[in-house]
């Protein structure tokens, strides 16, 4: 690792498609013409409609709007493409039609029609694929992350994990297939897809949290049940990323997830340690935008938005207050299934050396039971960490990534202000050069101010379009995350219970025994 | 016969007595019918009903602290008399500095805490104060009620002078040397008892005893081990029932916040939490007082089962050593009289002693196994009945989209 770790230049570290993005805004004018040249005459009357309504979202997708309604200042459009996660995301910076009734049926067809897309990545799909994945297909793509196998020795050792794909979408290759990826190359398809999607308002989902301290331990070879917990603990977190991932019908068309997923070797992505340039650009990077962030007011002409930062502030803290709780309570459980094992052998112990047969016999099955009591107690802990505590720590980098894309949004509303002010400054440069009578010195003042118009318009364009991007990916986002909650919460839930009933079967065999002490 | 006390859960305040049989003696009844807890002592009232002639009053009410016991408990253990008779150990001394610091530290404004939170933890604590409180009064009445029952020792003249006299006892505690002085004798005792059975060569040749004594010792250091391990296991459920409050807390406020269709979930769930925080608390203190107890309990009575053979030993030994003085008088042929007087004498209380201690171990071991049964017996049903309160189905059935657990 320390051989490689020389620092790309900074322009050659960065993917293609950034650099296209640096002129963003021609990137997207221009994407806009060629498309919009092309949209043939959509087939929406083809899909039929009970493809919606068999995707599991059906029922409850009505309910969240319902909620929404009163948050939703915003033209009907938005409930429109919330009813329809399914369909890729397709942004329309032109105005939307006009809202037919949101129901699910009827969507498709409007949805059609306003399409253009803008992520640069989507260029090379063709209709069918559009097609296919609207006849509800889009879900069923399953993944898993198995098989953990440590590749080299000594401190150049890494954890390879097996990716195994299932889905009979047509844009795979094949309907299952499974690649060896390490950990690296799954922080560097999230850094390709934050790149590429979190400035224009999508929520990327974060990738697991690096962990020198357990990582060390893999590597330096200790064969112990803490480093097993760790190895397992982040399979199942690579899991969960990847299977968030794939859910964002946006995400799932990009070309990066595909070839991490299809592709047999992976170009090392050098540049997401910490110590490499990108690494270091990273900190800066975040620096920077830390200060930014404090000196932008925005004055906030959507109380939608306004709403919904306080209740994701709100959601943040009590999660990391019940997330701290909660790890506590995997801890003390730990130690109270240790210190249960540890008692049930010294009371084998006794009852060994209990002399009255009856007695001892009571005290070798209060020692049994008391056995079966710490396997209980080991399996609720295993519960209450990977169902409950992953899933709150989970959420808490979610938010952080919606709170994320809301500052981008704040950027770019800074930007299309930054904008006006300069036209104006122009504008008044100009007004003097008139005054002043310099004609050469005019023409050239009048072109920037044409250009500084069109960058305005831009500016305004780009902050609706993050701006609807946002109430879009909020909504599939809420959607998600109650659907998570929800199932969880019932699974941990059931889990405790089953617990308490386990013991109560434990004491009713143990309390005969008991009482047959003469 | 003898137990060490059973305190259920949520009840009076009024400690519960011993078994009923020694209940239903009227010739000599004790009790604690009250406890004080003051600064850093706990003044005990201790009642006394009894129809003995000696006994200036039929009913008597004196005040009690933790250092009368004690001393009365040395009195006891220091006497000739009682050597071949197992010596019920003394109540330990009250502690609640633990309990008192961590109400302090939650009454210093801990602001990290919610009003809810705090009220809870301080219901948790006050709970634990208030059980400490009932133990420690429990175990000193157990203590009095077992010389009450004993045959030999309920007419110790000082055991009168404790339960009769009105004034205060004015028993200093020990001070640093009497306290040196009785670490010392302890050590003195285990090295003279390795001697007695190592260098010396005394055999034993009373089966019995002999079985009783590799008996003795290995249970002892197991109670021992087993008591500190259960002890253990209390703590770790009581930390649980503590780790449970702010869960719950955040999981109520999460669930009032939330959107719709998680209110529900959430607001289950909190109470859920609740239940379980209840019945780890219930299950910490059971198992303090069916389990913990008993061991503790068990663990000194074996110990003083210990000191007895301890003793029963040393008449042994002094036993030989007078034959052997005689053996040596007569060789010589001097004071042989007083040599005889003196084996005759080793002889009668080696003699006495053994069967004493014979008699106090085989009601040692019944007692034992009585009072494992009944504190089994009570775990196991103590245990069930919270599991079952705060498992059952039917409170959780509601949760949409929860599948029906098994009945």
């Amino acid at each position: 690792m320390a051989a490689e770790r020389e620092p790309p230049p900074l322009g050659e570290a960065r993917q293609p498609e950034l650099e296209e993005l640096e002129d963003g805004e021609d990137l997207f004018t221009s994407t806009v013409s060629t498309l919009e040249s092309s949209p043939s005459s959509p087939e929406p009357a083809s899909l039929p409609t009970e493809d919606i309504s068999t995707n599991s979202n059906g029922p409850k997708t009505a309910e969240i709007i319902l909620d929404d309604d009163r948050e939703d200042l915003f033209a009907a459009t938005e409930e429109v493409s919330l009813d329809s996660p399914e369909r890729e995301p397709i942004l329309s910076p032109d105005p939307t039609p006009a809202i037919t009734p949101v129901t699910p049926t009827t969507l498709v067809t409007p949805r059609m029609e306003s399409k253009s897309i803008t992520a640069p990545v989507i260029f090379d799909r063709s209709r069918e694929e559009i097609e296919e994945e609207a006849n509800g297909d889009v879900f069923d793509i399953e993944i898993n992350v198995s098989d953990p196998e440590k590749v080299g020795d000594g401190m150049n050792a890494y954890m390879a994990y097996r990716v195994t794909t299932k889905t009979s979408l047509s844009m795979f290759h094949k309907n299952e297939f499974s690649v060896k990826r390490r950990f690296s190359d799954f922080l560097g398809l999230h850094s390709k897809l934050a790149t590429k999607y979190l400035h224009v308002g999508y929520i990327v989902p974060p990738a697991p949290e690096k962990s020198i301290v357990g990582m060390t331990k893999v590597k330096v070879g200790k064969e112990d049940s803490s480093s097993t917990e760790f190895v397992e603990k982040r399979r199942a977190a690579l899991e969960r990323y990847l299977q968030r991932t794939v859910k964002h019908p946006t995400l799932l068309q990009d070309p990066d997830l595909r070839q991490f997923l299809e592709s047999s070797e992976l170009p090392r992505a050098v540049n997401t340690q910490a110590l490499s340039g990108a690494g270091i650009l990273r900190m800066v990077n975040k620096a920077a935008d830390a200060v930014n962030k404090m000196t932008i007011k925005m004055n906030e002409s959507d109380a939608w938005f306004e709403e919904k930062q306080q209740q994701f502030e709100n959601l943040d803290q009590q999660l990391r207050k019940l997330h701290a709780s909660v790890e506590a309570l995997v801890c003390h459980r730990k130690e109270l299934s240790a210190n249960t094992a540890a008692f049930a052998k010294s009371a084998a112990m006794l009852g060994n050396s209990e002399d009255h047969t009856a007695l001892s016999r009571a005290l070798s099955q209060l020692a049994e039971v008391e056995e079966k009591i710490d396997q209980l107690h080991q399996e609720q802990a295993f519960a209450d960490f990977y169902v409950f505590s992953e899933l709150l720590g989970d959420y808490i980098r979610l938010i952080a990534a919606v709170k994320g894309v809301l500052d981008h949004r704040m950027k770019c509303w800074q930007k299309w202000q930054d904008a006006q002010v300069t036209l104006q400054k122009k504008r008044e440069a100009e007004a003097k050069l008139q005054l002043a009578n310099k004609p050469d010195k005019l023409q050239q003042a009048k072109d920037e101010i044409k250009e500084w118009e069109t960058k305005v318009q831009q500016g305004e364009r780009d902050f609706e379009q993050i701006s609807k991007t946002i109430r879009k990916e909020v909504g599939r986002f809420e959607k998600e995350r109650v659907k998570d909650f929800k199932t969880v919460i019932i699974k941990y839930l059931e889990s405790l219970v089953q617990t308490q009933q386990q013991l109560i079967k434990y004491w009713e065999a143990f309390l005969p025994e008991a009482k047959a002490i003469a | 016969m003898e137990e060490p006390l059973e305190m259920p859960p949520g009840e009076e305040s009024k400690p519960c007595s011993l078994s009923e049989e020694l209940a239903t003696d009227p010739s000599l009844q004790v009790e604690i019918s009250d406890a004080v807890s003051e600064r850093d002592k706990v003044k005990f009232t201790v009642q006394t009903k009894s129809s003995l002639p000696h006994f200036t009053r039929p009913a008597l009410s004196v005040v009690r602290q933790h250092e009368d016991f004690v001393w009365l408990h040395d009195t006891f253990s220091e006497n000739d008399e009682y050597a071949g008779i197992i010596i019920p150990p003394a109540p330990p001394r009250p502690d609640f500095e633990a309990s008192r610091e961590k109400l302090q530290r939650l009454g210093e404004g801990n602001s990290t805490l919610t009003r809810e939170e705090f009220a809870k933890m301080k219901q948790e604590l006050e709970g634990e104060y208030l059980a400490i409180f009932k133990k420690t009064v429990a175990m000193h009445e157990v203590f009095l009620q077992r010389l009450a029952a004993h045959p030999v020792l309920r007419r110790d003249h000082n055991f009168y002078v404790f339960l009769e006299y009105d004034q205060d006892l004015s028993v200093r505690g020990k001070n640093r040397k009497e306290l040196l002085g009785g670490f010392f004798r302890n050590i003195v005792k285990s090295a003279d008892e390795a001697l007695i059975t190592g260098v010396s060569g005394l055999k034993e040749v009373d089966e019995f005893f002999e079985h009783e004594r590799t008996f003795l010792l290995e249970y002892h250091a197991r109670v021992r081990d087993t008591c500190l391990k259960a002890d253990r296991v209390m703590r770790s459920h009581k930390s649980l029932a503590e780790d449970y409050i702010p869960i719950s807390v955040a999981l109520g406020s999460l669930g009032t916040q939330e959107v719709r269709q998680l209110q529900t979930s959430f607001l289950k769930l909190a109470e859920l939490f609740e239940r379980l925080r209840k019945l780890e608390g219930r299950v910490a203190s059971d198992e303090d007082l069916k389990l913990s107890d008993l061991l503790k309990y068990y663990m000194r009575d074996s110990q003083a089962a210990k000191d007895l053979l301890y003793r029963r030993l040393r008449a042994l030994a002094d036993y030989e050593n007078a034959n052997k003085a005689l053996d040596r008088a007569r060789m010589r042929n001097k004071e042989v009289k007083p040599a005889e007087a003196h084996q005759q004498l080793c002889c009668q209380r080696f003699e006495q002693l053994s069967a004493s201690a014979k008699q106090e171990l085989t009601d040692f071991k019944s007692r034992r196994i009585s009072a494992f049964r009944k504190n089994l017996i009570e775990l196991a049903e103590l245990e069930l009945k919270h599991a079952k309160v705060s498992g059952t189905p039917r409170n959780l059935a509601p949760l949409p989209g929860a599948h029906p657990p098994p009945c």
